[in-house]
C-alpha cells in the first residue's frame, strides 16, 4: 500500500519542481493541468455510465464568463474571474442538466453534442459580441490587486492550478464515497434499485451532472487565462471528443488518470506536431486505437496491473478506483 | 414572402437536403444494424469525393466524355466501402462489440483522426474541385433564376432512389431480411445458423460506400479540401438523432426537414441559418427523446 | 514568494544577457505557418517558398555571415500547440527571430507573447489591421499592409473601372476577417460614393460547402456588383457554382483574394472580374517580372511546387527581406559586430526592403507601408487559367491608416476627392 500512495505523491512533487527543473515544460503541464481538471468533469459522468460528447459546452461558457467579466471590468481580480466563471459553468450545468438528466446512454451524448453545437454556432454567429472565429482576448487578471509580468504570473497560475488539481481530485475521490456519490453512481449498475429505495435518479443524475460541469468549467476558465485567448474552437466537438479520449487514455472512471491521460495526450500532442507536423492526428488516432484495444482500462489499469505484479498483490478494481 | 420566393427556397432547401440524406442514411444503416455512431463517417465521406475527382479527372484526361463521371462516382462508393470500410471493420470494430459504447466511439474517432492525415498525405492541402459531371447536364431556369440540372433534379432523385432502393432491399431481399434479423436479435440470429459476423461485415461496408456516394455526389458542387468531414459529420449526427438512430425513412424526413429550414433561414434571416440543424435537433430530442421517429426501447434492468 | 519571483525573472533575463554580444553559429528563426487546416492552402506554399529564398540566403553567405535556419511550427494544430511551441522555441531552442502569423486570430495571441518574451516577431501575413491600432508594441512589426489598404485600394479600384453602378451585395466568411474587411469595405464605398445601395449582406459560415441558396438570392436581387473577400475553398466553391449558374454574367464580381485561387479556377472564372492579391502580388507583376532574382525565384517555385506563387509567397519574401535588412542596417551601423536584440530592433525603424514586391516600409507605429495591385480577369490562352489586365498598382503611403488614428474612423471621414490623392500606376497587363 505504501508504493501505491508513494508513487503518486513522487509524480506531483515531480510536477511542482517543473518550474524549476524544466521551464520549458511549464506551460505544457499547466495546459495539462487545466485540461485534466476538465476531464475529471467527464470522468465523473463516466463513473454513472453517461458520456457526454457535449462537455466542451462548460468549458467554453467559463472561459467566455471570465473573458466577458475582464473585458467589463479591467483589472479584474483573478479570485473573482475564477469565481464568475465556474459559477457560469455551474449554472448552465444546472439548467442544461435539468434538460438532460432525463435521458440515458447515446441520446444523452447526442443531447449533450447539440447543446454544445449550438452555443459554438453562437459563438461564431454573434460576432459583434463574442469576436466570432478568432473569439476574444482575456487580459492577465490582477492578482489580490497587484498586475503581474507573464513570468511570476505564469508560475502563480502554475501552482494555482496545481493546487486546484490536488484539492478538486480530492473532492472528487471523496465525494464518490459520499452517499450522494453513491446514489449517482448506482445509476450505472442499477438505476432501478434508486427508485425502489425512493430516490430519483434525475436528482441523483444532476448533482453529478453539476458538479462535472463545474469541473469543465474550472479547466475552461485556466485554459483561457494561460492562453490569454478565448475562441470558439473551446466549444467545438472535437474538443469534446477529446476529452473524453483523454478520459479513456488515463483510465476510464479514475480520477489520478484523468491528470495522467491529460499530460500523456499534451506531450504526445505537442511533440507529434513539433516534430512530425504531417501526421500528428494520425499518430493520437494510433495511439488511441492501442489503448481502446489493448488496454481499455487506460494508463492507470496499466499502472495497476504492474504494481499488482511487482508487489505480488492482484489488483481489486473497486480498490484502484478510489 | 411571396410565392416565387417560398418556391425558390424550396427548390435550394430539396437539393440540400438530397445531399445531407445520401450521407447520413449510411451513418443511420451502420447504428441501426451495428448499434455504433461511426465517427468516421465524415472521413469516408471526404475519401469518396477526393477519389471521384482523382477519377474523374484521370478519365478525362485520357479523352473519355464527362458523362463517365457518374460511373466514376460508383466506381470511387465502392471502393470507399470495400477497401476502408471493410478492413474498419474486420480489423478494428470486431474486437470491441462487447466493449462499452464509448469505446466503441473512441475507435472510431481515433479511425477518423487517422483518415483525416491520410487523406491530407494523399491528397495535400489544395482544394481540389471537379464539375464535369454538372456541367455535363446543363442548366434550367426558373423563375428567372439558374439552377443546374444536377442540383435540382439529379441530387433529389438519387436520394429518392437510395431510399426506395435500400427499403426494398432490407424488406424484400433474403439478404436484407437476415441483415434485419440480425438486428433485431443477434443471438436468435446466429442460433438458426446466420453469420452475424458476415452481416456486419456486410453492413459496414455498404454504410461506408453510402458515405463515400456521398461524398462522390457532393464532389462536383463544392471544393474538395482538407476537414470537410468533420463539418459533415456533425450534420449527419444532427440528421440521424433528430430522425431516430436507425431510422432511414426518418432521415430523409429529417434531411428534407433541415434542408428547407436552412434555405428558408438564408432567405428570411440568413444570420441564423447555421444554427437551424442543431435548434431542429434540440427541441426534438428534447420533446422526443428517441427521436422522430424512433421507438422508445426498454430500459435494461 | 518574492525571491521565487526574483529568481524565475533572473532565469528569463539570463539567456538574453548571454545573447547579446556573440555572433550565434546560426541564425535561428520559427515560423508559424498553417501545414494543416483550410488556410494551408496559403501557408504551405508560403513555406516552400521561405525554403528556396532561406537556400539563396544561405548560399550567398547568410545575413551578415550567419546562415539562416528557419524551424516551422503548424497553426492548424491549434492555440495551444502553437502558444506552447512558440514558446519552447523561444525559450528552450534560443530562436533569435519568430515569424507569426497567417490568422489573425493567431497574431492576436501571439503579439503580446511575443512581447512578453521580449523576441522580435514579424507578422508575416495577417491583416487585421488592429492589432497596431489599438497597442503600442516594441518587439512586433508587419512587413506588409493591412486590412485597410487592401479594402480601399479595392474600392478604388472598383470606382475607377465601374463608377456607375447602383447596387452592391457582399458574400463574405463568417469570421474576422469576412466581418472587418466589410466594415472597411463599406464604411469607404459609404464615403467615396455615398448613392451604391447594399441590397444584400450573406455571411455563410467558414467552410461551407454550398452556397446554392445564397446564389439564387442574388440571382432574384441581380446586384450590379458582388464583393466577397472570401480565400481558399470557400472562395473556390463560390465562384464555381456561381459560375455554374450564370451569376457570373450577370454581376460583376470584386474578388480581392482571388489572385490566390486563379490557378485553381482554371478556365471557371471568367473574363471581367476584378481581382485582388492583398498587395502588389502577381506572378506576372509588370514592374518585377523581367528582374533576375524574380525570374529566377518564379522558375525555382514552379519547379518546387509545380504550382505559379501567389501572394503568401510574396508575403514570406518581404519578411525574409525585412530580416536580412534589418539584420544588415544593425551590423553596418555597429561598424560590423553583431548586434543586440536591442540594436536590430532599433534598426526596423524607417526600414525600407524589398521582397518579390515594390520596396516596402516600416512605419514609426511598425506597420508596413505596401503598394496595392488589382486588376482584370481575363482569359487569354497564354495560361490554362485567368490572368489580369487593365492592372493599376496603388503607393500604399496613401492608403494606409496615419499613425495614431482609428481605420474605421478613419475610413469614414475620406471624401471622394480622396481619390485623386492616391498615386497610382497603370499598365495593359
Amino acid at each position: 500500500m505504501t508504493v501505491r500512495l508513494a508513487i503518486p505523491a513522487l509524480i506531483l512533487l515531480a510536477v511542482a519542481a517543473i518550474p524549476f527543473a524544466a521551464p520549458s515544460l511549464q506551460l505544457l503541464m499547466n495546459l495539462a493541468l487545466a485540461k485534466g481538471i476538465a476531464v475529471v468533469g467527464v470522468t465523473v459522468l463516466l463513473r454513472a455510465g453517461q458520456v457526454s460528447f457535449g462537455h466542451a459546452l462548460f468549458f467554453a461558457i467559463a472561459a467566455y464568463a471570465a473573458a466577458f467579466l475582464s473585458a467589463s471590468m479591467p483589472g479584474a481580480d483573478l479570485v473573482l474571474v475564477l469565481v464568475v466563471a465556474v459559477a457560469g459553468a455551474a449554472i448552465s450545468g444546472v439548467l442544461v442538466g435539468l434538460f438532460v438528466v432525463r435521458y440515458r446512454g447515446i441520446f444523452f451524448g447526442m443531447l449533450n453534442l447539440a447543446f454544445s453545437m449550438i452555443f459554438w454556432s453562437i459563438l461564431e454567429k454573434f460576432y459583434h459580441y463574442t469576436g466570432g472565429a478568432d473569439g476574444i482576448r482575456l487580459p492577465r487578471p490582477t492578482v489580490f490587486g497587484m498586475a503581474l509580468e507573464r513570468g511570476p504570473f505564469e508560475l502563480i497560475m502554475f501552482y494555482l492550478s496545481l493546487a486546484l488539481v490536488i484539492l478538486l481530485g480530492w473532492f472528487t475521490v471523496r465525494w464518490f464515497a459520499s452517499p450522494s456519490g453513491q446514489l449517482f453512481q448506482t445509476i450505472k449498475t442499477n438505476e432501478t434499485r434508486l427508485q425502489y429505495l425512493g430516490v430519483s435518479p434525475q436528482r441523483a443524475l444532476l448533482t453529478g451532472y453539476v458538479l462535472s460541469a463545474a469541473l469543465c468549467g474550472v479547466g475552461g476558465v485556466i485554459m483561457g487565462i494561460v492562453q490569454g485567448v478565448v475562441t470558439p474552437e473551446f466549444a467545438w466537438w472535437i474538443r469534446s471528443g477529446e476529452m473524453v479520449f483523454i478520459a479513456v487514455l488515463g483510465g476510464a472512471g479514475s480520477v489520478a488518470g484523468a491528470f495522467v491521460g491529460a499530460a500523456i495526450y499534451e506531450i504526445v500532442r505537442t511533440y507529434a506536431s513539433a516534430f512530425a507536423g504531417d501526421i500528428w492526428q494520425m499518430l493520437l488516432g494510433g495511439f488511441l486505437l492501442v489503448i481502446v484495444i489493448f488496454a481499455p482500462k487506460g494508463v492507470i489499469g496499466i499502472y495497476d496491473a504492474t504494481l499488482a505484479r511487482l508487489t505480488g498483490t492482484r489488483a481489486n478494481d473497486g480498490e484502484t478506483r478510489k | 414572402m411571396n410565392l416565387t420566393i417560398f418556391l425558390l427556397a424550396l427548390f435550394d432547401g430539396i437539393a440540400y437536403a438530397a445531399l445531407v440524406f445520401s450521407v447520413a442514411v449510411g451513418l443511420t444503416l451502420i447504428f441501426g444494424v451495428m448499434r455504433i455512431l461511426n465517427v468516421a463517417h465524415g472521413s469516408l465521406y471526404a475519401v469518396g469525393a477526393y477519389l471521384t475527382v482523382s477519377l474523374t479527372g484521370y478519365i478525362l484526361a485520357l479523352g473519355f466524355a464527362p458523362v463517365l463521371a457518374f460511373p466514376m462516382m460508383i466506381v470511387s462508393a465502392v471502393l470507399v466501402g470495400v477497401l476502408i470500410g471493410g478492413p474498419i471493420e474486420w480489423l478494428l470494430l470486431r474486437r470491441i462489440y462487447n466493449k462499452p459504447e464509448v469505446l466503441q466511439l473512441l475507435v472510431t474517432f481515433a479511425v477518423f483522426m487517422i483518415l483525416e492525415d491520410v487523406q491530407r498525405l494523399v491528397w495535400g492541402t489544395q482544394p481540389y474541385f471537379q464539375a464535369s459531371a454538372l456541367q455535363a447536364m446543363g442548366m434550367i431556369r426558373v423563375f428567372g433564376v439558374n439552377y443546374t440540372v444536377y442540383q435540382l433534379i439529379i441530387l433529389p432523385l438519387v436520394a429518392l432512389v437510395l431510399l426506395v432502393g435500400l427499403r426494398f432491399f432490407l424488406r424484400h431481399t433474403i439478404l436484407g431480411k437476415l441483415i434485419l434479423a440480425t438486428t433485431e436479435d443477434r443471438e436468435a440470429a446466429q442460433s438458426i445458423g446466420i453469420d452475424a459476423d458476415k452481416v456486419f461485415l456486410l453492413t459496414f461496408i455498404v454504410g461506408a460506400a453510402l458515405a463515400g456516394l456521398g461524398g462522390a455526389l457532393a464532389s462536383p458542387t463544392t471544393s474538395i479540401l482538407p476537414g470537410m468531414g468533420a463539418d459533415m459529420i456533425v450534420l449527419s449526427f444532427a440528421v440521424v438523432a433528430t430522425a431516430g438512430l436507425g431510422q432511414i425513412e426518418g432521415a430523409a424526413f429529417t434531411a428534407l426537414l433541415i434542408g428547407l429550414g436552412r434555405s428558408f433561414a438564408v432567405y428570411v434571416w440568413p444570420e441564423t441559418a447555421v444554427l437551424v440543424p442543431y435548434l431542429i435537433m434540440l427541441i426534438v430530442l428534447l420533446v422526443r427523446p428517441e427521436g422522430l421517429f424512433g421507438s422508445p426501447t426498454a430500459r435494461k434492468i | 514568494m518574492k525571491k521565487l519571483l526574483l529568481t524565475t525573472a533572473a532565469l528569463i533575463a539570463a539567456p538574453l544577457a548571454a545573447l547579446a554580444a556573440d555572433k550565434p553559429a546560426e541564425l535561428k528563426v520559427g515560423v508559424t505557418t498553417f501545414l494543416t487546416g483550410p488556410a494551408s492552402v496559403f501557408g504551405v506554399p508560403a513555406r516552400d517558398a521561405a525554403e528556396i529564398l532561406v537556400e539563396k540566403i544561405n548560399a550567398d553567405g547568410g545575413i551578415a555571415g550567419v546562415p539562416l535556419k528557419l524551424s516551422f511550427i503548424d497553426e492548424g494544430a491549434g492555440a495551444e500547440a502553437l502558444t506552447s511551441e512558440f514558446r519552447r522555441q523561444v525559450e528552450s531552442e534560443g530562436a533569435h527571430a519568430m515569424m507569426g502569423a497567417i490568422s489573425s486570430g493567431n497574431c492576436q495571441t501571439l503579439a503580446p507573447l511575443a512581447e512578453d518574451l521580449k523576441v522580435l516577431n514579424l507578422m508575416w501575413d495577417c491583416g487585421t489591421q488592429q492589432i497596431f491600432e489599438k497597442n503600442d508594441y516594441k518587439y512586433v512589426f508587419r512587413t506588409q499592409a493591412n486590412a485597410t489598404p487592401e479594402m480601399l485600394a479595392t474600392v478604388l479600384y472598383l470606382l475607377k473601372v465601374k463608377p456607375d453602378f447602383k447596387t452592391i451585395a457582399v458574400v463574405n466568411q463568417d469570421y474576422a476577417w469576412g466581418r472587418d474587411s466589410w466594415q472597411i469595405f463599406s464604411t469607404a464605398l459609404k464615403a467615396l460614393k455615398p448613392d451604391a445601395e447594399v441590397v444584400g449582406e450573406f455571411f455563410p459560415k467558414f467552410g461551407a460547402a454550398d452556397f446554392s441558396t445564397e446564389i439564387s438570392r442574388l440571382q432574384a436581387m441581380q446586384p450590379d456588383v458582388i464583393l466577397s473577400t472570401s480565400w481558399g475553398g470557400d472562395l473556390d466553391t463560390f465562384i464555381q457554382q456561381a459560375a455554374q449558374r450564370g451569376l457570373m454574367n450577370s454581376s460583376t464580381f470584386v474578388i480581392p483574394l482571388a489572385e490566390s485561387s486563379l490557378e485553381r479556377l482554371g478556365s471557371t472564372l471568367p473574363a471581367g472580374h476584378i481581382v485582388g492579391a492583398r498587395g502588389d502580388h502577381y506572378f506576372l507583376h509588370p514592374e518585377r517580372r523581367d528582374d533576375a532574382d524574380f525570374k529566377e525565384f518564379m522558375a525555382a517555385f514552379e519547379e518546387k511546387t509545380g504550382a505559379h506563387a501567389i501572394y503568401p509567397v510574396f508575403h514570406m519574401s518581404q519578411a525574409l527581406a525585412a530580416l536580412e535588412a534589418a539584420y544588415d542596417k544593425a551590423v553596418a551601423a555597429k561598424g560590423g559586430e553583431w548586434p543586440s536584440e536591442d540594436e536590430v530592433i532599433a534598426a526596423f525603424e524607417g526600414l525600407t526592403f524589398q521582397g518579390l514586391g515594390r520596396e516596402v516600409t516600416i512605419r514609426e507605429d511598425n506597420q508596413g507601408v505596401e503598394a496595392q495591385l488589382l486588376g482584370t480577369s481575363v482569359q487569354t490562352g497564354d495560361y490554362p487559367f485567368a490572368t489580369l489586365e487593365n492592372i493599376m498598382i496603388f503607393d500604399g503611403a496613401a492608403l494606409t491608416t496615419p499613425v495614431g488614428q482609428e481605420s474605421v474612423e478613419w475610413v469614414s471621414k475620406l471624401t471622394p476627392d480622396y481619390a485623386a490623392s492616391v498615386k497610382v500606376d497603370s499598365y495593359d497587363r
